[in-house]
């Protein structure tokens, strides 16, 4: 057995980062702390390759051929009662590595970058500290050891996510972006904690390794029926979800995300790209055991959210305007795919092959998402705008901004052989053996994901030039150098025959490409990009009279179908009417109307007895004679009888 | 010396002055005269101890020591509380007690 208990330093690096540079950070020159930050994940980033080399390669597996789970690191952190306590750790399992993998190859990547992007901001400093704060907290999350590890660590992304999104604080759609993401997903952890409880009162654990294990306490209790039909175990896991599709921005939680992008870019591609979204994706895959033994309701659940959110925000991404806004709905899109994937995911060999390829997605998404938003940032750097509608022509000036996008754009399309094409190929066919009509679903968004993708494509770097405010450039290579990184993972991390590593049973099986799935699929992909090429490609009026044929349908669909609204009818018109202001009456009227009372009645009668105090020495010294005269006599008559 | 004397003449002569240092202290204004009042209220007191233990306790003297008691601490109080009225002096110039009404609602 080798020891794996430095993994702890992975966690530990960037909160010292985090504490040293947010304290000491102004002492020295802003790119100290940049540079300081990028070291601290650099280590970080070596730590994690060599415990992923040393885990899957050269650790021996156990007894039955599976890959080990085990902690690597353990100490009990709150102790409640003798049986229940709570504990910090590192869990190590195939998906907690792969996700070391990704959070610290892209977090890697995205310092470096944000060493140029963010160069003379201001706040540099801050900025480099937080993202420090954000690597800890998202590490720390998918090292969970228990449920209520990844709760902390899944609120301390949270505020993370929300400091980095209100960076420009003094910008109001900022500040109001970051609430909103805050309290959202706030909103939708209500629901997680609701079935964290639920689900340790009834297995009377936290731990992970026992609730997944193969004799998990979570098979046998809470079977019974309690509420509509549905067992204990179910309505836990789907509030379980709940939290899941708050972070992962799934309809109808989803409203958050696209506000998100107020943040600067690189925040963009770490948290709300890469790493913080899918940490609902994560979520369900570390409970999966329990959602396919004892929770099959809520995985039927996880598929139709999944299922729609992808479609959903696949159409408004067709109809966006804000190249940001376009990438932050593919994202959505794209979990939604995974979330899909788990949704019709069985378990044990290949029956898992929907896991597989959930977190095979989530891989490759990683590296090209991210790549498309940094590569979004260095336009936008370019160019100072973000509306794709005052772009064009701009692969002349930004030639290397424009090879890398357009290799994140053809993978994500899933064009062979790039990373995509794999992923999503290996999502339709664990589709297609569930449900046929999921399946068709799926493949329109594949379509409709290459369709988008492309039209930002060709709106940006082809068609004729706009007038720049000065001739746009390419950016720094602190900022180029990543970008090509990444382009070589998204070119390159499809070919990594996943399902050796990561599966439901943690046993190594085969998949093979199923060309009556792949070819259809290709097909689709390509039907999408040679439509957006005709459409874009030089500026024709196609599109606008597609646009308005379809009416209402896609004007709903430039309005993102009208969700932001119906959350502000109900917040405002309903919950503030009919709840709040209620409440609102009874605090100022019966609450504290009676502290006022109190207050008032004190007032008057102090006002009222204090002529008692004159400064008068013999008075007080007479009404105290008196005073003793009066017990005096008292006493003596009640003594006497 | 007292011998013969009866107790009650003793705590009459203690309450006559109790109540005469009572009245002084509520009466006469001036500030030494308040402090002479107290006084005569301590020693008042004095004399009962010394009568009861006298009475009471011939082989004791408990009484005699809390007289020797009060009176240290009498002497101690009036100390105290001429160097008071010399400061209230120094600033107001009067000792009169119903001057002296600052600390009030």
């Amino acid at each position: 057995m080798i020891d794996f208990s430095y993994t702890v330093w992975i966690l530990l690096i960037p909160l010292i980062m985090f504490v040293v540079v947010g304290l000491f950070g102004n002492r020295f020159k802003p790119i100290v702390s940049g540079i300081a930050g990028t070291a601290g994940l650099f280590v970080m980033w070596i730590l994690s390759l060599i415990t992923a080399y040393k885990y899957f390669f050269v650790l021996e597996k156990a007894a039955d051929g599976t890959f080990q789970k085990f902690l690597a690191f353990n100490m009990r952190w709150l102790n409640l009662t003798d049986t229940l306590h709570i504990d910090m750790g590192v869990l190590l399992d195939p998906i907690s590595i792969m996700m070391l993998i990704v959070i610290t190859t892209v977090s890697f990547m995205v310092h470096v970058y944000s060493i140029g992007y963010m160069d003379g901001e201001k706040g540099f400093m801050r900025f480099f500290a937080t993202l420090s704060l954000f690597s800890f907290s998202m590490l720390g999350l998918v090292v969970a050891t228990n449920i209520f590890q990844m709760y902390i660590f899944w609120e301390l992304v949270g505020v993370s996510s929300y400091l980095l999104i209100g960076f420009y604080y003094t910008r109001d759609s900022a500040v109001s972006a970051s609430k909103k993401a805050f309290i959202v997903t706030r909103f939708a952890d209500l629901g997680f904690l609701i079935g964290i409880l639920m689900l340790s009162f009834s297995t009377g654990t936290f731990d992970f390794l026992t609730l997944t294990g193969p004799n998990s306490p979570a098979f046998s209790s809470g079977t019974g029926i309690m509420f509509l039909g549905l067992s204990t175990m179910t309505w836990s896991m789907i509030f379980i979800f709940m939290g899941g599709a708050g972070k992962s921005a799934m309809f109808p939680l989803h409203i958050w995300l696209p506000d998100a992008m107020e943040g600067p870019t690189p925040v963009s591609a770490l948290i709300h790209a890469a790493t913080m979204v899918v940490a609902g994706v994560y979520l369900v895959a570390r409970l999966f055991p329990i959602y396919v033994f004892a929770a099959p309701v809520a995985l039927d659940v996880v598929m139709y959210v999944g299922a729609f959110s992808s479609i959903f925000a696949a159409i408004i991404a067709c109809t966006q305007f804000d190249i940001k806004r376009v990438l932050a709905y593919s994202t959505m899109s794209q979990i939604g795919m995974m979330m899909f994937a788990l949704g019709v995911s069985g378990y044990g060999g290949h029956e898992g092959l929907g896991y597989m390829a959930s977190m095979f997605h989530l891989f490759t998404h990683a590296f090209f998402k991210s790549l498309l938003f940094l590569g979004a940032g260095a336009i936008i750097h370019a160019v100072h705008s973000n509306v794709m509608n005052e772009m064009g022509g701009l692969r002349k000036y930004l030639p290397i901004t424009h090879a890398t996008f357009l290799i994140a754009c053809l993978a994500i399309a899933g064009v062979p052989p790039l990373s995509g094409f794999f992923s999503k190929d290996e999502i339709l066919a664990a589709g297609h053996e569930r449900s046929l009509m999921l399946y068709w679903v799926e493949m329109i968004v594949s379509g409709l994901t290459a369709f988008y993708m492309f039209r930002l494509y060709f709106s940006i770097f082809w068609g004729h030039d706009r007038h720049y405010h000065h001739t746009p450039h390419e950016a720094s290579k602190t900022m180029t150098i990543p970008l090509m990184l990444l382009a070589v993972g998204a070119l390159l991390t499809g070919l990594i025959p996943f399902s050796h590593f990561v599966t439901t049973d943690r046993l190594p099986f085969a998949a093979h490409l199923d060309m009556g799935i792949a070819i259809p699929a290709v097909l689709v992909g390509l039907i999408g990009i040679f439509t957006a090429m005709i459409f874009y490609r030089k500026e024709t009026s196609v599109p606008d009279k597609i646009f308005n044929a379809l009416g209402g349908f896609s004007k709903a669909a430039f309005h993102k179908f009208y969700i932001d609204e119906v959350y502000l009818f109900i917040t405002k018109k309903i919950i503030f009417n009919y709840v709040s202001r209620p409440i609102a009456w009874f605090d100022r009227h019966i609450v504290d109307g009676a502290m006022n009372g109190i207050a008032y009645v004190t007032n008057e009668t102090s006002d009222r007895i204090k002529r008692f105090q004159s400064g008068q020495l013999q008075q007080y010294a007479l009404v105290f004679v008196s005073g003793v005269v009066l017990l005096t006599l008292l006493f003596t008559y009640l003594l006497n009888n | 010396m007292f011998e013969g004397v009866p107790l009650t003449w003793f705590l009459i002569t203690g309450t006559i002055m109790f109540f005469v240092g009572i009245y002084g202290f509520l009466v006469r204004k001036n500030l030494i005269t308040i402090l002479m009042s107290t006084e005569l209220i301590l020693n008042s007191v004095n004399i009962n101890f010394v009568a009861f233990n006298k009475i009471l306790y011939p082989d004791h003297l408990e009484g005699m020591f809390f007289s020797l008691f009060i009176i240290a601490v009498a002497a101690a109080e009036a100390s105290v509380a001429i160097a008071i009225i010399i400061n209230i002096y120094r600033r107001l110039v009067d000792i009169n007690v119903e001057k002296m009404n600052e600390m009030k609602y």
